[in-house]
């Protein structure tokens, strides 16, 4: 009994501050992706053919875009441009409540919006309770969920929960590029969630099915199924998941997304 | 054995395709039941077609000095193995759905995954519509069943279980899975090209650093560019690392799962910070993008040598208190010991590895028995136990733990200079290869053979998950049911992983 009480004040408060303080992030980590494109040889398109998902498309006027709906935050792009054009840089806010704002592009600013409308957010800023379906995701996406539960993150001082019912839950988070064989089951647990309600896009294969996107064995989150808030990595890191489910509350303003 | 009868492979080490003996059915089916009789073990089975357009199946097998291959051409049937060595069960039912194989006398021949034959490469639809097939039933009064899934409880893959009670006690647990199925190794023919390393990262995505170093050692021994020692040691460090932080979730997760909040909370925040040490050294928390054939891609300066070394021993002494806490608490003991046993027979009989097939003291480990990469020159010692329940199961991961961070905290500090990356050229045309590696789970076994261009004709991968399912279904008979997800974490088997 004495050593689990010692081992408990050893172990020490470790909730991290977010949204309150700048996240800790690693100095190699790969967020939003930036590029100079003034360096490019005209006619270049190393970075476009380099890259695994078909990401990146060059416009004739040197305007670079990159899906980060697509996008694996991989190196591939940035090891092919002859010029070291791109990098990442440490912007871990990305979420979008709009699948067309998640292309950035080198000529006009990136600014993602997410949040919910009044009504919903009324609803679930201080309760949202979520089922969490994996339908084709590798376990990386999920498991970086499942980190949010833990004391570092402590998830649910801010009201969110995962359920295991969809019967208790107000929405659904979906990763994986949705097999074929997870499609009945997807559309089922989406129906069995009571109105209203909010889906979740997380992960480059829920968002366009990431590298499973050309595979008739995937076949996508069906347009039934209308996307609230679009998350992307692979895996996004868990502070991009945080950021995004505090925007789409409100808790935390869209205001300060590029901090 | 006549050497005539089969050929001597060694860890990602090609052989030229005619080298690998093509016996007859009988002989090649009463070889490999002699092998079993004998406590060797089935690596991998699979098949793939010649250019004549015949069926050839591969049966990579355990031998007392490393690895053996023998092929046959079954034609149109294959007499079923499996009723002979059960650890041939899903095989064969892999071989039937993918290849379109008649495999007669199976004892329970379904779907594996409900996917439609490898041949067929746009009308995926199954012949089975997915978790449709013919469950195994007890009938009698008070018999009930219980069915979960494939959306089940918590943050986890989808799969579907079918519980055959007696009041609270299980007398029958079958497993079904296919949810997941991705088309990976379709996609995977004709490769490599650039979404090829994508996909390893991705077949599992909590062990993306194993499936990636087998797929690059693979890659490796076909073009013979093999990486620098530098570039090796820093692969050993990334893959424990990846061991450490998911046996640090895994013991966290039983702990929750028997209602040990401390060390439940402890290892969760605890497998954060091993995956931050992951992230520090390659940007992903997952390793991602580490790993490339010819090397890494990311390199350690001295000062981030000392940072890591410095941090890795902080959060040590943290995991060590919070897991120790386990192995004094009654109640945790009490729970954990006697559950969900498996005895050494089964273990051998099933074909289990990995941590499951080391609990029942088993001395399976690819890293002393096939070592490859930074283990051929730094031995890391095998844990056992032999007590085959969750707690074996427990108690394994946190030695493995203990080893695995002293070899990283070791290697860390000696690292050599060189190179971490080598240019790749292409790959040798025709060739056989195995590459394993020891992944958290067990023994990741990736096989292809390259046709006359040196591209993949066959890609087969073999998750430690796909020997084991039917361990943990076997673990759960005459245990209660409320004992399932005790038992579930403490194999931990990955759902895309085997599916694929």
């Amino acid at each position: 009994m004495l050593t689990t009480l010692l081992t408990r004040i050893k172990q020490k408060h470790r909730t991290y501050p977010f949204p309150d303080k700048k996240p800790l992030l690693p100095e190699r980590f790969r967020g939003l992706p930036d590029a100079d494109c003034s360096k490019c040889d005209s006619g270049c398109d190393e970075c476009v053919k380099a890259c695994p998902v078909n990401a990146l498309s060059k416009k004739e006027n040197q305007e670079l875009l990159i899906d980060l709906g697509r996008c694996l935050f991989c190196l591939d792009c940035t090891e092919a441009c002859p010029r070291g054009a791109i990098h990442f840089s440490n912007i871990y806010s990305l979420s979008s409540a709009h699948r067309k704002d998640l292309i950035w592009s080198n000529t006009g600013p990136f600014k993602p919006k997410a949040v919910l409308d009044k009504k919903r957010r009324k609803l679930f800023q201080r309760s949202l309770k979520l089922r969490q379906v994996s339908a084709g995701g590798c376990n990386a996406c999920e498991a970086d969920i499942n980190v949010l539960n833990t004391p570092f993150f402590d998830l649910s001082r801010f009201g969110i929960q995962f359920v295991a019912s969809p019967r208790h839950a107000d929405g659904i988070l979906i990763t994986g590029p949705v097999t074929q064989n997870m499609h009945d089951a997807l559309i089922k647990t989406y129906e069995a969630v009571p109105d209203p309600k909010i889906v979740i896009a997380l992960g480059a294969c829920a968002i366009s099915g990431g590298l499973y996107s050309d595979h008739a064995e995937a076949t996508g989150i069906p347009s039934s199924i209308p996307v609230d808030l679009y998350i992307p990595g692979c895996p996004p890191h868990p502070f991009t998941i945080l950021d995004g489910l505090l925007h789409l509350l409100g808790i935390k303003p869209n205001e300060d997304k590029r901090d | 054995m006549n050497t005539f009868e089969q050929c001597m492979i060694q860890n990602s080490q090609p052989v030229p395709l005619e080298r690998i003996p093509c016996l007859d059915s009988a002989v090649f089916r009463n070889r490999i039941i002699r092998k079993t009789e004998n406590h060797e073990r089935i690596v991998s089975f699979f098949g793939n077609k010649n250019t004549a357009g015949q069926i050839v199946l591969f049966a990579v097998m355990t031998e007392k000095d490393g690895l053996s291959v023998t092929s046959t051409k079954p034609g149109d049937t294959f007499e079923s193995l499996t009723p002979s060595c059960p650890q041939f069960h899903w095989f064969e039912r892999e071989l039937a759905e993918t290849w379109s194989l008649n495999i007669i006398n199976h004892s329970w021949m379904k779907p594996l995954r409900f996917c439609s034959p490898l041949s067929n490469k746009t009308d995926v639809q199954a012949v089975h519509p997915i978790g449709e097939a013919d469950y195994f039933q007890v009938e009698g009064q008070e018999i009930h069943e219980v069915a979960v899934g494939p959306v089940h409880a918590g943050i986890i893959e989808p799969g579907h279980f079918r519980f055959q009670c007696f009041g609270e006690n299980v007398l029958h647990l079958e497993i079904s899975l296919g949810y997941q199925h991705r088309g990976v190794e379709k996609a995977l023919l004709n490769g490599p090209d650039k979404k090829t390393l994508h996909y390893m990262e991705t077949v599992c995505g909590d062990s993306s650093i194993a499936h990636g170093t087998a797929y690059c050692q693979l890659m490796e021994g076909l073009n013979h560019c093999f990486p620098s020692a530098r570039a090796q040691m820093l692969r050993g460090i990334m893959l424990e690392l990846e061991r450490v932080a998911n046996h640090v979730g895994d013991l966290g997760a039983m702990a929750n799962d028997v209602g040990y909040l401390p060390t439940a909370s402890y290892c969760g925040r605890l497998r954060g910070e091993f995956l931050n040490m992951t992230a520090f050294i390659c940007g992903n928390r997952f390793g991602r993008s580490m790993l490339c054939p010819g090397g890494i891609r990311f390199d350690i300066d001295p000062n981030g040598i000392e940072k890591l070394f410095s941090w890795i021993s902080k959060v040590y002494e943290d995991t060590q208190a919070a897991v120790e806490l386990l192995w004094n608490s009654p109640s945790v003991l009490a729970r954990f010991e006697g559950t969900g046993t498996l005895s050494l027979k089964t273990v051998r009989e099933l074909g289990i590895v990995g941590v499951a097939a080391r609990a029942c003291g088993l001395e399976e480990d690819v890293r002393s028995n096939y070592p490859s990469g930074i283990n051929r020159f730094v031995h890391i010692p095998v844990s056992t136990w032999n007590t085959g329940d969750v707690f074996a199961r427990g108690f394994v991961r946190w030695l493995e733990i203990q080893r695995s961070v002293s070899f990283i905290k070791e290697q860390i500090q000696h690292l050599v200079e060189g190179p971490i990356i080598k240019r790749q050229v292409p790959l040798q045309a025709d060739q056989f290869i195995v590459s394993l590696v020891e992944g958290f789970r067990g023994e990741i076994v990736h096989a292809a053979v390259t046709d006359h261009q040196g591209r993949f004709k066959t890609y087969k991968i073999t998750d430690p998950s796909f020997h084991n399912w039917f361990g943990l279904a076997y673990a759960m008979r005459n245990q209660e049911i409320s004992d399932f997800p005790l038992c579930n974490k403490s194999f931990n088997l990955s759902y895309c992983g085997h599916d694929l």
